[in-house]
């Protein structure tokens, strides 16, 4: 009851009473301090400095960033390929998973079923389990090649080669499109029916219906998506360095794995946090695009409140 | 009219069962080639082994040296139990914070929280090792049990916020009116209420410690401590012929904690990522 009087008067003084709630959010308080903002800005820092775990941080400037972009030909390279990467398998994931539910909202039975089977590789797929058979069915002898050639067409060099490598390692994130899915299944559901009922009285046909209606009205959500997915794929570590350590020739070579590689293997710790911002930068400079052009194509039927 | 529609959706139970079929055969090959020999994985075409055999099973189990898998499986639960209660305990109550009191700063809070939804990890990896480092945390389970324990999901919090708010608050001031304190409003009303959000929470938090590799390749140093996914990784980085029978067995027996709870828990899978748009 008190809560409700306060809140109409906005000028009033804290009470000892009103600082109760910094107790229950206290846990994550200190997890934010310690284990999220210190990190953060302490990786900005180490980032200007030549920094091996066992020495101290030493300053130098914008070194470490120079070095990346002119003198480390595998930096410019593992960009180049996150970049590929991102850019297949986002939008191949996104459509594929679009597509699914587009075809499961057409009221059949068995969609349960159906649901589980396809969400089954979005719990499993990010597991070195999965990418170990991964590794073994794209193997040169493996059961692809040979279905292929039962088929009568020649073996494909499938992680030997740059193309066909960076293709097992997207398709393996496509093949998760499960849970991408259900959040379009969801979001479908939502679609006013009267909506459609109209627009048949009209005489729209199913393709004008959904570029008019289904569309427009699930594209919060798509542009929901469409981030959250980019940053995860620009993070990617696993399933390159089991399927593919990166090669062949560092054609799947990930940010993700070249960072490892300087912060973990080599112990360049400043070197490996100037990765990390490059990294953050470029997520940051993607998420304000989307969300700038999200004016644009993004509709909000409550009127974009978040 | 009627016959296009029963055409439409025939036509859409063949594309599903084709797609299902195409998505779950890596599955299906993988069972069948637990029972296979090596030579079998690798030579023949034919889906069914020639014959059942749980030589694979008996083998990677036993593992190299004196580790067995049963020791990775182990090491995987001690990992991932206390970080799971750990998340659900300690984001339910920050979430409990954040939805039902008002507080100084409390905007800037929320706000902060919400924009460490987009932090990437691969930013704060290396200070984070640092601290455990300095510590003297490496090589054991703490860098997973700490940011647990201090609530560093903000993925669940937001979830369990957001649950939160669809249960009336008159149920908290009619219980703080009978005399209850907000610690025991927390425990003995809202904590029932909320249970499918912190079973959505703890499924997701399971999975995703369970599954999870750059982290514990990253913290965990001695064979003896590996989780799965690193004793697998180590049965695939060996110089000699990799023994795939093996190693899909052990994958199998890997999988099967997560294939289990997803079926007797889907329900809370769904509803978690339709609610909030974990992903999954």
């Amino acid at each position: 009851m008190k809560e409700t009087k306060s809140a109409a008067v906005p000028k009033k003084k804290w009470k000892l009473r009103d600082f109760r709630g910094f107790f229950f959010i206290l846990p994550w308080m200190i997890g934010f301090f310690t284990l999220q903002l210190y990190p953060f800005l302490a990786s900005l820092y180490y980032s200007f400095t030549s920094f091996s775990i066992l020495g101290t941080p030493k300053f130098v400037g914008l070194s470490n960033y120079i070095r990346l972009f002119t003198i480390d030909p595998d930096f410019k390279k593992s960009l180049m390929v996150t970049f590929e990467y991102a850019l297949i398998e986002v939008p191949c994931k996104l459509l594929f998973a679009l597509i699914i539910a587009l075809i499961l909202n057409i009221k059949i039975k068995g969609i349960n079923a159906f649901r589980t089977l396809y969400y089954i590789p979005s719990i499993l797929g990010g597991s070195v389990a999965v990418s170990a058979l991964w590794r073994l069915m794209f193997m040169n002898d493996g059961i692809l090649n040979k279905l292929l050639n039962l088929a009568g067409i020649p073996s494909v060099s499938w992680l030997g080669s740059a193309g066909t490598a960076m293709f097992v390692i997207c398709l393996l994130q496509v093949w998760q499109f499960g849970s991408s899915m259900v959040l379009f299944l969801a979001a479908l559901k939502q679609i006013p029916q009267d909506l459609y009922e109209s627009a048949s009285i009209d005489g729209a046909g199913p393709f004008t219906k959904f570029f008019y209606i289904t569309l427009p009205m699930i594209t919060s959500i798509v542009f929901f998506n469409l981030i959250m997915q980019t940053i995860n794929s620009l993070q990617n570590f696993t399933s390159a360095f089991v399927i593919t350590n990166g090669g062949p020739l560092k054609s799947t070579y990930l940010i993700g794995m070249k960072l490892y590689t300087e912060g973990f293997n080599n112990f360049k710790m400043g070197y490996a946090c100037a990765i990390s911002w490059v990294l953050f930068g470029v997520i940051l400079v993607l998420t304000l695009l989307v969300f700038k052009s999200s004016d644009a194509w993004v509709y909000y039927e409550d009127g974009g409140d978040f | 009219m009627k016959k296009n529609r029963t055409l439409r959706k025939a036509a859409a139970y063949i594309m599903l069962l084709a797609v299902g079929l195409i998505m779950s055969f890596p599955f299906i090959w993988m069972i069948f080639a637990c029972f296979k020999t090596n030579t079998e994985i690798l030579g023949s075409t034919k889906l069914l082994p020639e014959s059942f055999s749980f030589d694979a099973f008996v083998k990677g189990w036993n593992g190299v040296g004196n580790i067995t898998f049963a020791t990775y499986l182990k090491n995987t639960f001690i990992m991932v139990i206390p970080v799971v209660l750990a998340t659900v305990f300690s984001c339910s109550f920050t979430a409990y914070g954040f939805a039902r009191f008002r507080f100084p700063l409390k905007k800037l809070f929320f706000g902060l929280m919400i924009s460490t939804l987009m932090l990437p990890n691969s930013v704060i990896i290396i200070p984070r090792y640092l601290i455990f480092n300095k510590l003297g945390i490496l090589n054991t389970y703490w860098p997973f049990y700490l940011p647990a324990i201090f609530a560093c999901y903000p993925f669940f919090i937001f979830m369990i916020v957001q649950f939160l708010r669809g249960i009336p608050i008159e149920l908290d001031e009619a219980a703080r009116i009978d005399g209850c304190s907000s610690l025991r409003v927390y425990f003995e009303i809202l904590i029932p209420l909320i249970k499918p959000a912190l079973f959505s929470a703890g499924l997701f938090q399971f999975m995703w410690t369970w599954n999870d590799f750059f982290n514990s390749l990253i913290y965990i140093s001695s064979v003896k401590k590996f989780p799965v996914s690193l004793g697998l990784r180590a049965s695939l980085d060996t110089a000699a012929q990799i023994q795939w029978d093996k190693v899909m067995a052990m994958s199998l027996i890997s999988v099967l904690p997560l294939i289990i709870m997803f079926f007797f828990a889907q329900k809370y899978f769904v509803e978690g990522i339709s609610t909030t748009g974990l992903k999954g």
